[in-house]
């Protein structure tokens, strides 16, 4: 509900309230919100696969970047021929001294393909890698580890000029979506909304597929896992279901981020990238739908403040806080006012 | 036909009938015949021919030792066999191979006369109906009392059945009728973690129970329970004799000596004696292997 709050009420304090009032936000404060409830979707995806079902996902990032990627090949399609070069195609091709559009760009003119993409794309690959993976009984650390080799290498692929990405760049410039400019304040604000409104609904999506007893048999695979096989459930279609599930989470995640940001590049499937996710779903606190939401505002409003007050201690700080609230606050920041609930009764 | 071969056929159809009547109650079957035009339901256990699990030769081994050796055993529908044998006799090896979760290198195993348990894996096998209590209680220890029963539940168990799954009157009376067999009924919306040693171990059975199975293999089932409780627990599974098969694995001579009528001893993977349990007690290789040479 806060959200949908969040969601009226910053266009509002943004484009109606006068620049030099108090209650002013800065289009910079809308941009980083927007940003940061494009990672809640992240969190909130994570903690499906992690604090349902006790998948640890460090690949995460993947999925977000090829949402990301989905939409920004439209993006760059939609330039035109206000590029540098003045040419149909993409600067990067350009500079390459490429004559036509490869294959793997046919559909980034349409954006109902692309919509599509952002979708199926990070959806496929989670199936075809998740069904390998849970098929052969990879379960636990190994599992962790395959993924975050698995968006490793993806980086790696993406950074090469031949494979049509744009290699270390990426994409950025953006002009227009759907011949709109894109940097107007109208069109910032829709997208914001757009991905509070996401948000909410995958948040409602999560309560939903956590309360039905699907849900149930989620915990059940986290908890003992032979139980629910000799209970005459087979666990991989639980298991390949919910991972596909949250991917798709990140892809469109990945999609509204790229446009408010304005650049995608390889650098988004860094591993340390999808490590932070799993972060702000332990921070927040696993298994409660909220509290990785909370999870990725407080860990990014703390990152945004100090990277700029003391840049070199962040990432110290983060381990720190990741040792912290797995040594002392297992549930996390929800279990943490839980507690403090039940102490004062 | 000629009327004379008619004839010929009707006397000997007479003369087969009146053999039958003699021995009528005297085979496994209860005299009936063998039934060469039985109608085989696909997924129906077959135990027309009285035995409800068959393990032929079965022979597994683990970095060449032999866990299971030519082992063979069966059972029949209804019946209540106990299990016993000193530590790595293959006891929960054999329940692996029976469940699917272990292959075996050799021989068959059949659930009833049709069904090669061999070709199914653990949820399948689940759902044929076979349930498994383990060794060490197993239980989905952050959901409720009620939940784990329900998830067990018999019902379809695919992914999409189970996101719009809906608990109806008869499934919630199940549920009501099992938690009172298992005494947890004051216990409903605890969580399964908090619950003692002995309940989780009812909790298991209860879960058993909601699949309804038609062979339950359970392994050391009043390990870790009081007297008490082992008490109601052996009148629970002497309730259970009949309308389901049972296959107790205990080291509990006494719990065994309440519930049994026919033990099989397993050492060294395959079965050393069978009988009363007077009779394997008395047997002078049984006291041989559990007391040492």
């Amino acid at each position: 509900m806060a959200l949908l709050v969040v969601c009226a009420v910053v266009p509002a304090l943004n484009l109606l309230v006068p620049k030099d009032s108090l209650f002013h936000l800065s289009d910079y404060a809308v941009g980083l919100l927007g940003k940061i409830m494009c990672y809640a979707i992240c969190a909130l995806a994570m903690d499906l696969i992690w604090g349902y079902t006790g998948i640890l996902s460090l690949g995460h990032g993947v999925f977000f970047a090829l949402g990301g990627y989905a939409m920004g090949m439209y993006l760059m399609r939609q330039i035109g021929t206000d590029g540098n070069y003045k040419s149909s195609l993409p600067d990067f091709m350009v500079f390459l001294d490429w004559k036509t559009l490869p294959w793997h760009w046919t559909l980034s003119d349409s954006f109902a393909a692309t919509l599509f993409l952002v979708v199926a794309l990070p959806g496929l690959v989670a199936f075809v890698f998740g069904y390998f993976a849970f098929r052969s009984r990879i379960k636990g650390v190994y599992f962790s580890i395959i993924t975050q080799a698995l968006t490793f290498a993806a980086m790696l692929l993406f950074f090469r000029n031949e494979t049509g990405f744009g290699g270390n760049n990426g994409f950025t410039d953006f002009k227009r979506i759907l011949n709109v400019a894109i940097a107007t304040p109208g069109m910032r604000m829709l997208l914001f909304v757009l991905t509070g409104v996401t948000l909410l609904a995958f948040l409602l999506l999560g309560r939903w597929l956590v309360t039905a007893k699907f849900g149930r048999v989620l915990q059940a695979v986290r908890d003992a896992e032979t139980r629910v096989m000799f209970s005459g459930y087979n666990p991989i279609g639980y298991k390949l279901t919910i991972w596909t599930i949250s991917a798709m989470m990140c892809g469109v995640a990945g999609a509204l981020y790229v446009p408010q940001v304005g650049i995608i590049n390889p650098s988004e499937m860094s591993p340390a990238n999808s490590i932070e996710i799993a972060i702000w779903a332990a921070v927040g606190g696993r298994a409660t739908l909220i509290g990785p939401i909370i999870g990725a505002f407080v860990v990014n409003g703390a990152k945004s403040w100090l990277t700029v007050a003391y840049p070199e201690y962040w990432l110290y700080f983060l381990g720190a806080l990741f040792i912290g609230v797995t040594l002392f606050l297992p549930q996390g920041i929800v279990g943490l006012a839980k507690m403090l609930k039940g102490a004062s009764k | 036909m000629t009327p004379d071969l008619m004839e010929q056929g009707a006397r000997r159809v007479e003369a087969h009938r009146a053999a039958q009547a003699d021995r009528a109650g005297q085979t496994e079957s209860g005299g009936r015949e063998a039934g060469f035009s039985r109608l085989h339901t696909p997924g129906a256990v077959d135990v027309a021919h009285g035995r409800i699990l068959y393990l032929e030769d079965v022979s597994v081994s683990f970095d060449g030792f032999k866990a299971i050796n030519n082992l063979s055993l069966d059972i029949a529908p209804g019946e209540l066999r106990c299990i016993i044998g000193p530590n790595g006799a293959g006891k929960t090896t054999m329940m692996d191979i029976i469940t699917g979760k272990t292959r075996p290198d050799a021989g068959r195993v059949f659930f009833g006369s049709t069904i090669d348990l061999l070709r199914f894996t653990e949820p399948e096998i689940a759902q044929l109906g076979i349930g498994r209590k383990f060794q060490k209680p197993t239980v989905f220890e952050q959901l409720t009392v009620f939940e784990n029963l329900e998830l067990a539940l018999k019902t379809n168990k695919a992914v999409l059945a189970s996101m719009f799954f809906r608990l109806d009157s008869v499934q919630a009376d199940r549920l009501g009728e099992v938690l009172h067999t298992i005494h947890l009924a004051d216990s409903v919306s605890r969580l399964a973690g908090n619950l003692s040693h002995g309940q989780k171990q009812w909790l298991e059975i209860g879960m058993l129970l909601m699949q309804d199975p038609k062979l339950l293999l359970l392994d050391e089932p009043v390990a870790g329970m009081t007297d008490e409780e082992t008490e109601r627990t052996a009148e629970l599974f002497l309730s259970l004799k009949g309308r389901h098969s049972l296959m107790v694995v205990e080291h509990d001579m006494s719990f065994i000596n309440t519930i049994s009528d026919l033990v099989t001893v397993l050492c060294e993977g395959s079965v050393l004696a069978q009988g009363t349990l007077a009779q394997v007690q008395a047997d002078e290789r049984v006291i041989e292997v559990y007391l040492g040479r």
